[in-house]
């Protein structure tokens, strides 16, 4: 069992090294391996999920510092198999898609390549024993969104939205490498069922002060807020690849690996607090902002800021079944939404909303799949989304204490915003008069786009009714299957009406013309995210540019200031010495007798005070 | 003589026969002197890797050092003085490393020798370098230790100053008085040890307690000497030069070793031989390593220059290594090991591609290059792949020791090395923010007239060649770390248990 597992995040790895070392292999090569490992992985991960009945574990001394050892190893259960399924499956997706988008361009190798790597990454975290092993793939899948969000040479804005993406996650892992350490220096053990055994030997504070470091690197790596700013502008990679980020990798792995680590956090109470406040605010601003967006697949990308925040809103209430249960419908929907946004981009040739409309004649198989993806985002039932947003819902109602309400009253309101923004997406791309030239002639892609389209759609909207069977609840950890709560249900529900209607009177009333302007002089601010950009450029990266420029002039003019000096300070002394030296001979003679009267009195002085 | 023993007399033996047969070779058959220098350092790192055989067993626990092969010869017994050798778990790695770097170095230099020519007297002054190296790695007597420290001055300086760049008179002048300075505060350091306890042999001193007041002052005249070499902040100031003017190969070995023999020299006899000077001054020493962490970061991310960029980036790393020893914990010691490894092979690699695009581009001003991955995309993917491995990505070789540096500093405990902890973390994040500055102006955007004329795009054989070893051995180092640490582990143990905090 643990073989296999051991497998799932081998596969891709070396796929991804043998297509590393070899940039320029033929094309055929380069899509065969990547789409030959990820098939493997996806089989590999599908017969585990139906053949794994419990935990298993293997694991082995990895190296050793001094007291410290730090193992590798597979641990297995029913749950990480479902999310290696969840996984390797948009993997795949991705992949077979990445065929097709990226046609014609010459740098498909080491895209696939680099595809292929994030893919072990993300397997590497969901099957990790060791917490240092884990931190390897957390950070390698940093670099691989780093490489692929940087990929489009086309792109002005791509090479800076790449490194952003890298820094701001890696600000918040400065924390998740503090708390892995204090783990280990604390417990003795970076492996993962030891330190889950061992937590009550923590004290509550150095717990608390654990678990809010390794926050830090979860709000990083899962766009929580304040560390979601690099989320939207990772939209500059290729589309496919935000399909990957955004859905079933590097997104998900923040709220998968609180999941993991629940033991540590459900005794942590104040991080918990903290957590539910971070998710609140993250799920309101992520929809509001999702509002006033003109690039398509910038409203997806604050779409999934938002639906993050219901992900670690669900832990902080202490319910990571249902996290998880939102994570899986979630990598369905919105890997499906980022591949059906591709197509639609595909096809107009641009971004922005503004240039299309009524594209659901040109391109039905499109409209259709994305209409799927949308009813299950906003959570329409029985759409997959329903079911677990309702499940979040639910159990934030139940929580106890201020955190679990704020959560709840934030979930609902935000349940009605969702509804707004992907009616008016919906509305913008696909009804009204095309509004550019190219949205004119609309035409679906190739087969091998539509088809991860269509597979995609069947999750979307199914996926949902997998709670109400047991065993898979079970599989997830919950206690029994999902259950619907008639008065939860009504004010969600009521809300979503309320969201979807007042996008489409909006629309109703000018159809050529943006929902958004109801917004009013709002729309600006939601527009630029709150300004939050600004924000975190006025307060961290200017002052960090202008301590290096005058860390620089310091050290050039100081430190070694100091060092040059003494050089030519040494120097002009010796020149003042070696002048004393060419003196005209009389001089001279005067001060070698000089000299000789001197050493004499020095020796009678001494040899008298001997004797 | 066992097999051992000869590969210990042989990794100095023939690095000095093969720099007497490169030089000796007339100037018309200066590529056979090249060669020549070449073979005898690959039979050097053939040598090197056989002190690994048949090493005596680790047995009696009587001293903290115990060597695998050492060798202890009389040579000159009216001064008591010995030639005395050995290797052991803590000096093995850093001998093969500088074995396969001048290797490497030596084998360029055959394909491509920088201005003005002459590459057999370079190859020969290369392999004298190595023979001061690895003969401070093998020591295991002070006054040779410092006799073998000192061997590696004149012919750096050499390097620099014949074939550097426009400046390189001034930087090579700058180099070797500096470091003389911290080599005249060494030579004191061994006098006050040899005075007060009659001996130096430094197995017999590891462990040996001299009184505490010599302690202290023999470590603060140790700690400044190996401060200058490592090199720690504000000793620093001579790298930066150094590196800029330096040739290629220069650099590679420069950075690669050189400075490895500050942080050899500050684990072996600072906290070996001095321990209590060593716990009396780690709190200052710490406090430096994590200010050489932060500055060397920040002046990183305000550089103009590709090699000084790449200079500062070592006085940060550099500040890790020293961390580490600082906590005088296990965890530490390994970890400055391992990170003083993975900096040589990493930090060789990007002085190689630094030199390759210098030379191609002809200019290494951040603002002149752009747009690498466009014209060489070969040569841009291997400079990302050596800054990724710099920053410290887990995985690759940068990650184990400076990840380690900081658990040690946790398990050092106490509020002050709590925050100098959470300080070196940061520091981390700091070294992402400017190698990804250094790769988005040189690799992306479109490409600068100065790269758009690069020639050639390509990369030669040669180039690969001695590439090709550094960029396995950094992957390789991040995913088997105990190849380093396994051999290492009980020396280790057994030094942080005489610098003896936990």
């Amino acid at each position: 069992m643990t073989t296999w597992a051991a497998l799932l995040p081998t596969m891709p790895f070396l796929a991804a090294l043998a297509g590393l070392i070899l940039p320029r292999a033929p094309r055929r090569v380069a899509a065969g391996l990547g789409v030959g490992a990820a098939a493997v992985a996806f089989v590999v991960s599908i017969g585990l999920a139906f053949a794994v009945d419990g935990p298993a574990e293997s694991s082995r001394r990895w190296v050793d510092f001094g007291d410290v050892s730090v193992t590798l190893g597979v641990r297995f259960d029913p749950t990480v198999a479902l999310v290696t399924v969840a996984v390797t499956t948009v993997a795949l997706a991705v992949q077979i898609y990445s065929v097709a988008y990226l046609a014609d361009d010459d740098r498909y190798g080491p895209y696939a390549a680099q595809v292929s790597l994030f893919t072990a990454a993300m397997l590497l975290v969901v099957v990790a024993g060791d917490l240092i092993e884990l931190l390897v793939g957390w950070e390698v899948m940093g670099i691989c969104s780093y490489l692929l969000i940087g990929h489009d040479r086309r792109l002005p804005e791509a090479p800076g939205a790449a490194v952003k993406a890298f820094l701001v996650t890696r600000v918040g892992d400065v924390g998740f490498l503090l708390g892995i350490a204090l783990i280990g220096v604390h417990l003795g053990t970076f492996r993962i069922t030891e330190v889950l055994a061992s937590v009550h030997r923590l004290s509550p504070a150095m717990l608390t002060a654990v678990t809010l470091l390794l926050l830090a690197g979860v709000a990083g790596k899962s766009a929580q807020f304040p560390l979601h700013t690099w989320l939207p502008d990772a939209m500059a990679g290729p589309t496919p690849i935000s399909a990957l980020i955004h859905a079933a990798t590097m997104v998900a792995a923040g709220v998968y690996v609180v999941a993991r680590l629940f033991p540590l956090f459900g005794p942590a109470h104040a991080t918990r607090e903290v957590l539910a406040v971070s998710a609140a605010v993250t799920m309101l601003i992520g929809a509001l902002a999702a509002c006033a967006q003109q690039d398509i697949k910038r409203v997806l990308a604050w779409s999934t800021v938002s639906q993050l925040g219901y992900m670690s809103g669900a832990l902080s209430v202490g319910a990571p079944p249902a996290a998880l249960f939102h994570l899986l419908t979630h990598a369905a929907f919105k890997a499906l939404l980022f591949l059906a946004a591709g197509a639609v981009i595909h096809a107009v040739g641009t971004n922005t909303m503004a240039a299309m409309g009524g594209l659901r004649r040109g391109m039905p198989v499109t409209f259709w799949t994305m209409t799927v993806g949308l009813a299950a985002l906003v959570g329409f039932p029985p759409f997959a989304g329903f079911w677990s947003k309702d499940e979040i819902i639910s159990v934030a109602w139940a929580g106890s204490g201020w955190a679990a309400l704020l959560v709840w009253a934030s979930a609902v309101v935000t349940v009605a915003v969702t509804g707004w923004y992907a009616t008016r997406l919906w509305l913008r791309t696909f009804f009204g008069a095309p509004r550019g030239p190219a949205a004119e002639h609309p035409h679906e892609p190739p087969w091998l786009m539509r088809g991860p389209l269509i597979v995609l759609a069947v999750p979307s909207a199914l996926l949902g009714f997998a709670g109400l069977v047991s065993g898979f609840a079970h599989r997830l950890g919950f206690g029994s299957s999902v259950h619907i709560e008639a008065a939860g249900l009504s004010v969600a529900l009521i809300c979503l009406l309320a969201g979807i209607g007042g996008a489409w009177f909006a629309w109703q009333r000018a159809p050529d013309a943006d929902p958004a302007r109801v917004l009013g002089p709002a729309r600006v601010v939601l527009a630029e995210g709150f300004y939050l950009d600004k924000v975190q450029d006025t307060l961290v990266v200017r002052p960090v540019r202008a301590l290096a420029r005058a860390v620089r002039r310091t050290d050039e003019s100081i430190v070694d200031g100091a060092v040059e000096a003494t050089g030519r300070g040494t120097r002009s002394l010796g020149a003042v010495l070696s002048s004393l030296h060419r003196a005209a001979l009389p001089r001279a003679a005067t001060a070698v007798l000089a000299a000789a009267v001197l050493f004499g009195l020095v020796a009678a002085l001494l040899l008298g005070g001997t004797r | 003589m066992s097999l051992g023993q000869v590969a210990l007399v042989a990794t100095l033996a023939l690095p000095a026969a093969g720099a007497v047969a490169a030089a000796s070779v007339p100037a018309r058959l200066d590529r056979v002197g090249r060669l020549a220098g070449t073979g005898a350092a690959a039979l050097t790192l053939v040598a090197s890797l056989l002190l690994l055989t048949g090493g005596t067993p680790p047995g009696s626990r009587a001293t903290p050092i115990r060597p695998w092969h050492s060798i202890d010869v009389p040579w000159a017994s009216g001064l008591d003085l010995r030639f005395h050798l050995g290797v052991d778990g803590v000096s093995y790695p850093l001998v093969v490393l500088t074995a396969l770097l001048t290797l490497l170095c030596c084998g360029y230099t055959v394909w491509k020798v920088p201005e003005p020519g002459r590459g057999r007297v370079l190859v020969a002054l290369l392999l004298a370098i190595q023979i001061g190296i690895v003969g401070v790695f093998e020591s295991l007597d002070l006054v040779l230790f410092f006799v073998f420290f000192e061997i590696v001055l004149l012919p750096m300086y050499a390097v620099i100053a014949i074939w550097g760049g426009e400046r390189r008179r001034p930087a090579a002048r700058k180099f070797v008085l500096y470091t003389l300075f911290g080599s005249v505060l060494l030579l004191v350091g061994v006098f006050v040890v040899v005075a007060k306890a009659g001996s130096a042999d430094i197995q017999g001193l590891t462990g040996h307690a001299l009184p505490p007041a010599t302690q202290k002052l023999a470590f603060t005249l140790f700690a400044l000497a190996f401060a200058v070499k490592s090199p720690l902040w504000p000793l620093h100031t001579w790298l930066p030069d150094a590196h800029t003017e330096a040739p290629t190969v220069g650099s590679v070995i420069l950075a690669g070793v050189l400075l490895k023999m500050g942080t050899y020299g500050l684990l072996r006899i600072g906290v070996g031989v001095t321990p209590e000077g060593a716990r009396w001054a780690s709190p200052v020493v710490g406090v430096l390593a994590v200010a050489a962490i932060i500055i060397g970061g920040l002046v990183c991310l305000a550089q103009t220059e590709l090699k000084r960029l790449i200079a500062y980036s070592s006085v940060g790393h550099m500040g890790f290594v020293v961390l580490g020893i600082a906590t005088l914990t296990a965890t530490g010691a390994q970890a400055a090991l391992i990170g003083n490894v993975a900096h040589g092979v990493i930090t060789g690699l990007l002085f190689f591609l630094a030199g390759a695009i210098k030379d191609r581009a002809h200019t290494g001003r951040l603002i002149d290059l752009g747009g690498l991955r466009e014209t060489a995309p070969g040569l841009a993917g291997l400079l990302g792949y050596a800054a990724i491995a710099s920053l410290g990505l887990p995985g690759l070789a940068g990650f184990w020791g400076e990840a380690f540096a900081v658990v040690g500093s946790l398990r050092r405990g106490g509020p002050l090395w709590t925050v100098l902890a959470v300080v070196a973390a940061a520091g981390a994040a700091l070294a992402a923010a400017y190698f990804l500055r250094l790769l988005r102006q040189v690799t992306h955007g479109s490409p600068t007239p100065a790269v758009a004329r690069l020639a050639p795009p390509r990369l030669a054989g040669a180039e690969l060649l001695s590439w090709g070893p550094l960029v396995v051995l950094a992957l390789v180092l991040g995913l088997v770390p105990a190849a380093v640490l396994s051999l290492s582990a009980d020396a280790a143990r057994a030094l942080a248990a005489v610098g003896g905090v936990k």
